[in-house]
């Protein structure tokens, strides 16, 4: 039961992009279009699994056990850096076009804020090690959601006319505002 | 580069080259930590000694770094001066960092401070990238405390603590997630026409 609440918390009510501010570089970077924010999405996931799993194995066996709690950071960063390596590297041989469409932002997940942002938030909550699994990837889920939600609204947006001033960057946010506001309504669901 | 003067590099963080109004980096902490003024403030101040710790050993050392692993050297390297902000703010000022919570380890994830290494501090002088990664760092602070106070007048009525207005006039809206969103969308648009104009 719990875990549903997890999932249900995470993908809707504490959305990590439109309520917790974490993974905005790729929310507007990458949402241009439906398919490279399914492709983003899909990578977010996969490392952010995987991250939480070997960081949460790491923070529990030696960090802890050791008392150097203070290089949680450092530890954290190189872990996610190195994993972020791997997945590039496999996915240039698995699927070319894939890693074509990332380009640019798959070396950038290292500095999403969203993958050490759960790992380290996992930790502080307490959770175990399944809880941690199934909320990294509930988050990555809510990830893949808004990003998908906002890239449906940017492809339309394209075909607006606007001011000027607020070609870009400007309007991506004042949407994310109005999405932001969309999700406010599942708030009180889960406590 | 190495014309520019230094005054120059200083003043480039403020305006010509804002980190969040011109290159649009750094917005995680940006819209998270900008409910009030004060934190926006003292989330700029942390990140500010960030930049300027890390521009100045990344500089400092990119001559003893091979090519192929700079980039994880540079992020040692920011972690660590992050790690010295977490722990001092955690000694020295436990209520603050208490409201900023996870955002102080997300330093080590903000693009400003990984981009300025690798942008700048690599390729200048030590006092050059000190300089640069000050004014960066105070560009990115006079960015956030704006959006912060924005955002708590509108919201509460107050700026810093001092009362403005009675709160029942505040719009609750700009407090929460969906006005940070939408008060940096209007503040984007302002400085662009006030830059063109």
């Amino acid at each position: 039961m719990s875990y549903i609440l997890i999932f249900i918390s995470a993908v809707f009510v504490n959305n990590i992009v439109l309520s917790q501010f974490l993974g905005i570089c790729p929310f507007l970077g990458v949402s241009k279009k439906i398919e490279t924010a399914l492709g983003m999405s899909g990578a977010v996931a996969f490392v952010m699994a995987i991250a939480t799993v070997v960081t949460y194995l790491i923070q529990k066996t030696i960090l802890e056990p050791l008392n150097v709690g203070f290089l949680q950071t450092i530890t954290y960063i190189l872990i996610i850096a190195a994993l972020v390596q791997m997945v590039e590297i496999i996915l240039k041989k698995v699927s070319p076009a894939l890693y074509q469409a990332l380009g640019v932002f798959l070396p950038l997940i290292t500095t999403n804020c969203a993958i050490l942002g759960v790992a380290i938030l996992v930790v502080q909550k307490d959770m175990n090690l399944l809880e941690s699994v199934v909320y990294a990837l509930s988050t990555s889920v809510g990830f893949g959601l808004a990003l998908v939600l906002f890239a449906g609204i940017r492809e339309q947006l394209g075909m607006t006319r606007l001011p000027k001033v607020f070609e870009g960057t400007p309007i991506s946010l004042i949407t994310a505002g109005l999405l932001a506001m969309a999700f406010m309504g599942f708030a009180g669901i889960v406590k | 580069m190495s014309k520019t003067s230094n005054l120059k590099v200083l003043l480039n963080g403020f305006i010509k080259e804002n980190p969040i109004f011109v290159l649009v980096l750094g917005m995680c902490p940006t819209l998270a930590t900008t409910s009030s003024a004060i934190n926006g403030l003292s989330m700029g101040l942390a990140t500010t000694f960030v930049l300027f710790g890390s521009n100045t050993v990344v500089s400092a050392i990119k001559n003893l770094i091979p090519d192929n692993v700079r980039i994880p050297a540079y992020v040692v390297v920011i972690a660590t001066f992050v790690t010295v902000v977490e722990m001092s703010m955690q000694a020295y000022l436990p209520a603050l960092y208490e409201s900023l919570g996870l955002f102080i380890p997300l330093i080590v994830v903000n693009c400003i401070v990984l981009g300025r290494a690798e942008a700048f501090a690599a390729k200048n002088t030590v006092l050059k990238s000190s300089l640069d990664g000050i004014g960066m760092g105070l560009g990115f602070t006079m960015s956030l405390t704006m959006l912060g106070s924005i955002r708590e007048i509108l919201g509460t009525g107050k700026v810093f603590g001092f009362t403005l207005y009675s709160d029942e006039y505040g719009m609750l809206l700009f407090v929460l997630a969906p006005g940070a969103f939408i008060a940096l969308g209007y503040l984007i648009a302002v400085m662009s026409k006030l830059k063109k104009a």
